[in-house]
């Protein structure tokens, strides 16, 4: 009982500095995933027929791999295959990123949809190009409806997150991981390891929600129902 | 050369993964969905304190990543002097894992159901329970499809999970193979490959079964 | 006037009911004689839907005692509740069909689930009593597809299929469009006039003349005015009712049916 307290009181340092690293690969990934998403997005609803087509695919095949064979794909595969050397972080970030692409593409997109079509027709109406407009009027109202689906895109990147450990970057898991293999004391290691998970995903949801707040214009609803 | 090691080595072990992966997810997806109805009706419906500990269980699963409660459930129980196999570490932590997900669907659904059906079922002379069988949960089963439906294609994802507490099944296999030819690339496209198409196919299934149980207004939104 | 026994069917005595610290219901007391159709109106928030609600205990009444036909209510166990609750019948403002169900499914459902009925015989009195209602036609039909008067009609046409010694209705036709309300207040006249014991809250003042045996009038959670329709709706005489009715009259601009 002892021990364990002295082990949880040692590593408890060493496992919140993985928290930083842990919150990068986050964070990195998010934003990745935004500027693919949003793309995905437009080119989904306003796109050509065969642009429509290419970027289904990208969703489709991000959305229907596990992580963790895209992880192994691409950081033992395609990035060395491509003569691309990455450091495992940032190879984690981009993974994370492309596959939080695949699923923020559609929020946005139904964010996108749910906008009356006359936004778009009233904004030509004044001379806007079409990318213009959708820059100036589309996409500002958009995002703000994709606020509640990007905080709970943003739990779910922080728990896949903790699968870069496989590639051996140094964030919670894997220092859980090494602390407990040298300790023996694994089921108080990885409790702790889930509290700071959770608190991870208690503090984002709470920021993202502050933000809801800032940028709220009344008449648009954020929370459905 | 090529072909070769396709169908004498790619393949076989490739299938071989395959049947472990369905074995995790068919009991998984299955007892996990149960999982999701108990609590959710029980979270709506449920005695007080009841609701707390389903709320507890369900905010407990869903704030921590999976890999780590396989991991409490594989090296950390054995602090306890629990010892479970890795294939029932994994199934258990894929049921407990998705039941919670499960209920919060479930929870949704249920709370999106008119109460005056549950006034109406009390008129009629019904038991609470009875009332939850045959009214509340059908309805809430169909709104919550979906995202049920959603939830099981993540399982099916998330078994991958499995091979890190050494119980081999696809992506294990793959791993092992990958390794010994160092044929990274190849191999885990294969992989994807497999998983693409059990998710392609899950998805078609669970879209049929929409259309299947179609109501009128039980529609979209 | 319908056929009246002596022996009351159903039989309140001074229910009372305290709900967010109001007294919402003030020893009310009244009972119902075999066939007897009663209405109470009042105006809204007067306690008339509590009070109906008191009746089959989905609110359970603070103190007072109910008797069903000669036996009084006790309710010892969860299964006392529910075999009482079979015999009296109750129709909702707003219909509370099973939206996963079809009409005849609707009406059937207790039957096999309640009473334990076999299927097919749940089935064929479930579209016999939604011919009754002149919904026959629709029963393959699912709550979505119909309109608020056939919705109305399949909630009558579920409780009647139970039996009920008496049946219990909440301004039935508070809900619908005011095109669809004949068809459901002919409904409910034909029950009267086939003997059905009824208490109904409704504010159609109409169409309680011709029909009511007793008009109890509701305010604050009391009943503080009651009698036959002749001494209580002629104009000229000066009771609440009349003044409340007269209002009600003014602002609806209600059609005498
Ligand atoms: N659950 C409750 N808690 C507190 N007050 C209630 C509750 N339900 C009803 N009331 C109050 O009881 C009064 C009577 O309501 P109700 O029986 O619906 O009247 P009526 O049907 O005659 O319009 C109203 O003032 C209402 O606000
Ligand atoms: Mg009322």
């Amino acid at each position: 009982m002892l021990e364990t307290v002295q082990v949880i009181k040692d590593s408890f340092p060493y496992l919140l500095e993985g928290a930083g690293v842990t919150a990068i690969a986050v964070v990195g990934a998010m934003l990745f995933g935004f500027v693919i998403g949003i793309q995905i997005a437009v080119a989904q609803v306003y796109g050509a027929a065969w642009l429509r087509r290419a970027v289904g695919l990208y969703v489709w095949f991000f959305r229907g791999v596990p992580i963790l064979v895209l992880l192994f794909l691409f950081y033992f595969g395609l990035f060395s295959f491509l003569g691309i050397n990455l450091s495992a972080l940032a190879s984690v970030v981009l993974v994370l990123g492309m596959t939080s692409g695949a699923y923020q593409s559609q929020i946005y997109r139904g964010a996108i949809q749910s906008l009356p079509t006359g936004q778009l027709k009233a904004a030509r109406a004044l001379g806007m190009s079409d990318s213009r407009a959708i820059l100036s009027i589309i996409l500002p109202q958009a995002l703000r409806l994709s606020l509640p689906g990007f905080s709970n895109e943003y739990s779910i990147l922080l728990k896949d997150s903790a699968l870069a450990f496989v590639l051996g970057t140094s964030e919670i898991m894997a220092r859980t991981h090494f602390v407990a293999s040298r300790t023996y004391q694994h089921l108080p290691l990885y409790l702790m390891a889930a509290l700071l998970y959770y608190l991870l995903t208690w503090l984002g949801v709470k920021g993202l929600r502050y933000l809801e707040e800032k940028v709220r214009i009344p008449g648009y609803s954020y929370h459905q129902g | 050369m090529e072909a070769d090691f396709i169908l004498q080595e790619l393949m076989p072990a490739l299938n071989r993964g395959l049947l472990k992966t369905l074995l995790l997810i068919l009991p998984s997806a299955s007892i996990g969905l149960c999982v999701g109805v108990l609590v959710g009706t029980a979270r709506v419906y449920g005695h007080p304190l009841l609701k707390k500990l389903g709320d507890g269980y369900a905010g407990l699963f869903r704030g921590t990543p999976l890999v780590i409660q396989l991991f409490v459930l594989y090296f950390g129980l054995p602090n306890l002097g629990i010892y479970l196999e890795p294939y029932n570490a994994a199934v258990l932590g894929f049921i407990l894992c998705t039941g919670a997900y499960q209920s919060e669907y479930v929870r949704g659904a249920l709370l999106s159901i008119r109460r005056g059906q549950l006034l109406a079922t009390q008129a009629l002379g019904f038991s609470t329970l009875q009332a939850m069988i045959w009214i509340m949960v059908p309805q809430a089963l169909r709104r919550a499809l979906p995202g049920c439906g959603n939830e099981i294609i993540y399982l099916i994802k998330y078994s991958s999970l499995a091979y890190i507490i050494t119980f081999i099944e696809l992506t294990g296999e793959g791993k092992i193979l990958a390794t010994r030819y160092f044929r990274f690339t190849e191999v885990f496209l294969a992989i994807g490959f497999y998983y693409l198409v059990m998710v392609t196919l899950a998805d078609f299934g669970l879209k049929k079964l929409e259309k299947r149980l179609y109501i009128p207004g039980f529609g979209k939104g | 006037m319908t056929s009246v026994e002596t022996r009351p069917v159903l039989r309140v005595e001074r229910i009372c009911k305290k709900l967010g610290g109001k007294q919402i219901l003030n020893e009310v007391s009244f009972e119902l004689r075999k066939g007897e159709l009663k209405v109470l109106i009042g105006p809204s928030g007067g306690g008339k839907s509590t009070l109906l609600q008191c009746i089959n205990f989905l609110i359970p009444p603070d103190s007072g005692r109910i008797w069903l036909k000669d036996q009084e209510i006790h309710i010892h166990r969860k299964r006392d509740l529910y075999a009482y609750r079979q015999k009296v019948g109750m129709i909702f403002q707003d219909f509370n069909l099973f939206d996963h169900l079809n009409a005849l499914e609707n009406v059937a459902i207790a039957l096999r689930k309640v009473k334990k009925m076999a299927k097919r015989e749940a089935l064929e009195r479930a579209l016999q009593e939604l011919n009754r209602v002149g919904i026959g036609d629709k029963a393959a039909l699912y709550p979505a597809q119909l309109s608020g008067g056939q919705k109305q009609r399949v909630s009558i046409a579920r409780a009647l299929a139970m039996d009920p010694e008496v049946m219990l209705l909440d301004e039935p036709t508070s809900a619908l469009d005011p095109e669809l309300i004949g068809e459901v207040l002919t409904v409910i006249r034909n029950l009267a006039q086939d003997g059905m014991t009824m208490i109904l809250a409704t504010h159609q003042i109409g169409f309680i003349r011709g029909l009511a045996d007793e008009i109890l009038f509701m305010q604050e959670g009391q009943i503080i005015e009651q009698g036959i329709p002749l001494d209580l709706l002629t104009a000229g005489k000066s009771s609440r009712t009349q003044s409340f009715c007269s209002k009600l009259h003014e602002l609806s601009g209600e059609q005498e049916l």
